[in-house]
């Protein structure tokens, strides 16, 4: 075989997210009554941005075999940190901004230390951490409100050029600055290896702790860029339970949609990104069918169904049943 | 006779010296709590309180019992929320329906849920969807059907008489009846875990499937069942919570997730499966309860029983939950 | 010994909990020869070679490399002094490629990431010098068969530049033609001044490779030789301690019978791992399955106990043709059909379980009324099987990981035995336990056999197949090569039908190595 067939089966999960996509997107702009205009798709990014910063955050720890539960506690607490520290002149907006950033380093760094010193399972560690920083959000905003620097907030979901939608190019640099740099390390590496065989990994020597505390530390720091995005999209801030739940729930959703296995070391957060855009663009779409909104809620759960359960028809293949069991 | 003697005697030690030191753990907070709270007013040391307490308890009694049973499979039911909603509207709903409906309006909701549940058992033990997400799409299902139910025709929501009397009356004085029914779903939780062969097969599959499925049992559907009693489960425990505020809300369920899968943990069975006891269970579930509770009559400000709610579940997981060190 | 040692080991004692795995052991390495260590199962081969490899903390015991005292904390330490040990249980990552593997434990890097042309060359160049360049580097280990994991996990090793090679059992899973470019490989090192230390069950292996050899037994070196001064007969005696004779219970004389076979099939076919395959078994007769591991023989038990899809041929009980679709239905009564599968710990059993609910656990149907256990009549069962199969436990409320591992094997056997099955099949059972179990194993085999039963019994050990069975069917390639019985039952004609070759061929082939 060619390097290129590796290469592609390598990015199989991101590609078929990505075709997801854009087969959702494409029928979306045909039915939409103004088409692809440069407003049209900086709302579309707009809304797609946010699920996709925290689905990324998810897919860096999903990878290690892990799940977060507290990643949508983790964007609302930064939202909330935001409409605070964000405001002011340049340089306090810059510290701040710097602020927002580190307490979800300091977040998902905690997370990462229960879980590899603390030796607890990842699910119930997160939940109950996920619940201190729901208290802390709240703390913070008992009520809805504060404030951002809207000139900034403003640079980063208006359009670049009068064309791009700037959230878009933000998403493309933390993908540059952030994703890439870790997929390309010896730690990344060492996260994959520790998601696909902790044993195997131990025996050649591979640095677990280290690839999985920073695939968590990184998550942290996602949800932390997710909060603050969603401070410049509100101009406040407001810990609202359900939200920080549902942002929790469907950044799993887009994680498997986008490739990423649960069961570790396998799947890309760059696929992670267009499963939470595939997830997005199922609500609009059923804006422009003129769909009634009460039945969106069922139909993107019918949708969301179907596509875990494309999954099973591999089991059709399955010719020793005890492959059932992984 | 001296038979008899012999096994009691030599049956009790067992139950002693088996004794998850998880269990031991988890009882021994509900006394701290208890004390703690009593040096802050004697009132929490009334029978009163106590009752109060355990009624408020049966509702998570009722849904950690299903979801414990999902646990030991070594999965997890994240669709607990909507399934208790859906539970508990429908069973208002067909309370509607006279007299016949009315009758029927606790089973046909328990129903529902059982229905949800197999839909998740389906999912996760014959398409081998993993657990985490299958339930998770159920409950998006779940949600979205009651979005319609409730915004298409103006719905009976609020609960009919027997659904509240189930909830808040009393059969035996002084006894709230949830307390009641939460005893009786623990009954069966013991007997279902402890003396059949299904209960057996449950932590078989949890330690693992692929030997299970080797001795010639029916594994997956075992899975189905177990998902369909957590679902049937949920609802009745939506439906009791509908009971105890007189109405089914959309998202009175939001609460109970996290606590459920909570109590469970904390009560010692693992979160991989195969190991945990139902006492421990009822133990997580009133340490929780009461922790709520107390730091709700402390007024403490919701921010602050979050924190002190999530640094208490790691404290006691780091002291006995830990997974054993790799070397 | 003319060289001086690069490496010694010397009062190494490790314990895990009251087991006792190494006890005083030593041993010496010197560079530029090849060092078989020989032993049976649970000898304490495999500790011994965990602790030099720095995956096992050894509880005393002093090491020197080059004189100096050495301590590993981590494989990875032990690695940077140059040991490098390929294990039993493979170590690759599976989701990871085939590049990544090999540079895994220090990946080249420029500007702090991994520099994937230079790893790309790196892996190029230690699967050429492993000869195995048909392995593509960008080849998910995942989708690669045992046998090319198996080369993979050698370039791996070479890769790493060692100065001392550990193979444990590493030719185990490969084909004939990879075992002797292996061999060239090794005996390169060897003149490249490697020491290499070699472990395997294959005399002819150790034979054509090894300088010198180092048995093991209960825990601790018991002699050291030069390659070629022992006869084999001498050698196993070292092994096993005593005479290695009668251990085998008698057969008895075959009578024909005009009943159909209990167990029959005609033209099996599965995927390409089983090939026409068809065989009898009547009752009280034990027919067993040989040839080279993985030649398709745990497939043909598996597909009979109902777990493979997609069969073609025919299966036959009592003379009825039947599809047997699921463990349940292969277990039922009218089939009586048990396995007792090839992995104890992860099929067999379930560890952490009580040694009374893992006994009871393939016969709850039968103990249970309206789904409740019966629990007087669950006692009275397991009374009975501890006492047949003589499993020595401290009881029945531990956890049956307790156990030795001869225990927890006979713990699977007697869970099967309580549903009194008449079709026995049987994956390897006596791999990793010790000799006194394996006896008891046979002596319970024709017992059974006597009794009845129908039995199956796939093994990797020739004699065990010689000593136990009334047949042996010899598989190559998942198809029946030779069918071998009474007389004809020998190690050489088992030797040679398993590696498809001529019958005269064999003792050249056999001193050669394979």
């Amino acid at each position: 075989m060619k390097d290129w067939r590796y290469r592609l089966a390598d990015q199989r999960g991101t590609l078929i997210a990505l075709a997801l996509f854009l087969l959702m997107f494409t029928i979306y702009i045909a039915n939409h009554p103004a088409g692809l205009t440069a407003n049209v798709a900086q709302t579309a990014a707009n809304k797609g941005v946010l699920l996709a910063f925290i689905a990324m955050a998810q897919a860096l720890v999903v990878i290690t075999a892990g799940i977060d539960l507290s990643v949508g506690m983790i964007f609302l607490l930064t939202n909330c940190l935001a409409s605070w520290i964000v405001v002011g002149a340049p340089v306090p907006t810059a510290l701040g901004v710097a602020g927002v950033l580190i307490a979800g380093m300091v977040c998902g760094a905690i997370n990462g230390l229960l879980v590899i010193y603390g030796r607890l399972q990842p699910i119930v560690a997160t939940i109950a951490t996920g619940a201190v920083y729901f208290g802390i959000a709240l703390l913070l905003r008992p009520f809805p409100g504060g404030s951002v620097n809207e000139d900034l907030a403003d640079v980063f979901t208006g359009k670049l050029f009068g064309v791009v939608p700037s959230s878009l190019v933000a998403l493309a640099a933390v993908v540059l600055l952030v994703w890439l740099p870790f997929r390309r390390s010896e730690i990344g590496r060492a996260a994959y290896a520790a998601g696909s065989s902790e044993s195997a990994a131990f025996m050649s020597g591979v640095p677990i702790r280290r690839g999985k505390f920073a695939a968590y530390t990184l998550a942290g720091l996602l949800a932390a860029v997710g909060g603050l995005f969603l401070t410049f999209f509100t101009y406040t801030g407001e810990a609202a339970y359900a939200s920080g739940n549902g942002y929790t729930l469907w950044s799993i959703a887009a994680v498997v949609l986008g490739g990423v296995s649960l069961y570790g070391g396998k799947g890309s957060a760059v696929g992670a990104i267009f499963g939470a855009f595939a997830a997005r663009t199922t609500g609009d779409m059923l804006f422009v069918f003129d769909v009634d909104p009460l039945w969106q809620p069922l139909l993107q759960g019918i949708v969301l169904m179907l596509a875990v359960s494309i999954g099973a028809f591999g089991l059709l293949r399955v010719r020793n049943r005890l492959e059932w069991f992984g | 006779m001296s038979e008899m003697a012999g096994r009691i005697s030599g049956r009790f030690p067992r139950l002693i010296r088996r004794a998850d030191p998880a269990v031991v753990t988890a009882f021994g907070c509900i006394l701290l709590l208890l004390l703690l709270g009593s040096l802050y007013s004697s009132n929490f040391l009334s029978l009163d309180y106590l009752l109060q307490q355990l009624k408020v308890a049966s509702f998570l009694g009722v849904i950690a019992a299903g979801m414990m049973l999902v646990i030991l499979l070594g999965h997890i039911d994240l669709s607990i929320p909507w399934v208790m909603t859906a539970g508990a509207m429908m069973a208002c709903a067909a309370a509607g329906f006279g007299a016949v409906g009315a009758a029927l309006a606790i089973p046909f909701g328990v129903l529902c849920g059982v229905a949800f549940g197999l839909v998740n058992g389906v999912g996760v033990a014959y398409l081998r969807i993993p657990s985490m997400i299958v339930t998770l799409a159920t409950n998006v299902v779940a949600q979205g059907l009651m979005v319609v139910y409730t915004g298409g025709f103006s719905p009976q929501d609020s609960a009919p008489p027997a659904v509240r009397w189930l909830a808040t009356g009393f059969v035996v004085p002084g006894l709230p009846n949830a307390v009641l029914v939460w005893l009786a779903v623990s009954g069966a939780m013991v007997f279902l875990l402890g003396r059949t062969s299904l209960g057996r097969t449950i932590y078989g599959i949890g330690n693992s499937e692929r030997a299970a499925y080797l001795s010639g049992v029916s594994t997956r559907r075992v899975v189905m069942i177990a998902f369909a009693v957590c679902g049937g489960l949920a609802a009745f425990g939506g439906i009791l919570l509908a009971g105890y505020s007189s109405k089914a809300a959309q998202a009175m369920g939001d609460a109970y997730l996290l606590p459920s899968i909570a109590a469970v943990v904390l009560g010692g069975t693992s979160i991989l499966g195969g190991r945990g006891s139902y006492l421990g269970t009822v133990a997580g579930v009133i340490l929780i309860t009461l922790l709520q509770s107390i730091l709700s009559v402390m007024q403490m400000p919701e921010a602050g029983r979050q924190i002190i709610y999530g640094v208490v579940i790691v404290a006691m997981l780091l002291f006995y939950g830990r997974a054993p060190a790799s070397r | 010994m003319d060289v001086a040692p690069i490496f010694r080991m010397e009062g190494i004692s490790k314990r895990y909990g009251g087991v006792r795995a190494l006890e005083n052991a030593a041993l010496t390495v010197a560079p530029g020869r090849i060092h078989a260590i020989l032993g049976e199962n649970g000898a304490g081969k495999s500790t011994l070679i965990k602790v030099m490899a720095g995956v096992v903390a050894p509880d005393e015991g002093r090491m020197t490399l080059e004189g100096r005292e050495v301590k590993f904390a981590s494989p990875s330490a032990a690695n940077e002094a140059g040991i490098v040990c390929i294990f039993q249980e493979l170590s690759l990552i599976p989701e990871l490629t085939v590049a990544d593997n090999i540079v895994i434990s220090n990946p080249p890097k420029r500007f702090g990431m991994i520099d994937r042309k230079q790893q790309r060359r790196i892996a190029e160049d230690a699967l050429a010098r492993a000869g195995a360049e048909d392995i593509h580097p960008l080849a998910l280990v995942k989708d690669l068969p045992l046998s090319r994991r198996q080369m993979v996990e050698i370039a791996k090793a070479l890769a790493r530049k060692p100065r001392i090679l550990i193979l444990d059992e590493a030719t185990s899973a490969l084909t004939a033609a990879d075992v002797s470019k292996i061999f060239a490989v090794l005996k390169r090192l060897r003149s490249e001044g490697l020491a290499l230390l070699y472990i395997s069950h294959r005399m002819n292996e150790i034979a054509e490779l090894a300088d010198e050899c180092t048995v093991f037994r209960n825990g601790r070196n018991v002699a050291t030789y030069a390659a070629g001064t022992k006869s084999d007969t001498e050698v196993v005696e070292l092994m096993i301690g005593r005479e290695y004779s009668h251990i085998f219970p008698p057969k008895p004389p075959r009578i024909p019978v005009d009943r159909p076979p209990v167990l029959e099939c005609r033209n099996l076919s599965w995927a390409d791992r089983l090939n026409d395959i068809s065989l009898t078994v009547d009752a009280g007769e034990v027919v067993g399955l040989g040839g080279l591991d993985g030649q398709g023989q745990r497939e043909l038990l598996l597909a009979f106990f109902g777990v493979l899809r997609g069969l073609s041929g025919e299966v036959l009980i009592d003379g009825k043709p039947i599809r047997i679709s699921s463990p349940a239905a292969a277990r039922d009564k009218k089939i009586g059909m048990a396995l007792i599968p090839e992995d104890r710990k992860t099929e067999g059993l379930m560890l952490p379980m009580t040694v009374r609910e893992n006994l009871s656990f393939a016969a709850l149907d039968l103990l249970a009324r309206g789904g409740v256990i019966n629990r007087g009549a669950e006692e009275g069962l397991i009374d009975e099987m501890i006492r047949l199969l003589a499993i020595r436990t401290a009881g029945l409320d531990i956890p049956v990981g307790t156990l030795s591992g001869g225990n927890q094997q006979k713990v699977v056997i007697a869970k099967w035995l309580m549903r009194h099955p008449r079709i026995i099949l049987l994956n390897d059972p006596t791999r990793g336990i010790d000799v006194g179990t394996k006896q008891e194993m046979y002596q319970l085999l024709r017992r059974l056999a006597d009794a009845g039963a129908a039995i199956v019994f796939y093994s990797t050990d020739y004699d065990e197949l010689i000593g136990c069975c009334d047949r042996v069917l010899v598989l190559y390639e998942g198809a029946v090569k030779c069918e071998l019985a009474g007389d004809d039952l020998t190690e050489r004609a088992l030797i040679a039908s398993a590696l498809d070759i001529d019958d005269r061929d064999v003792a050249l082939r056999a001193r050669m190595g394979a």
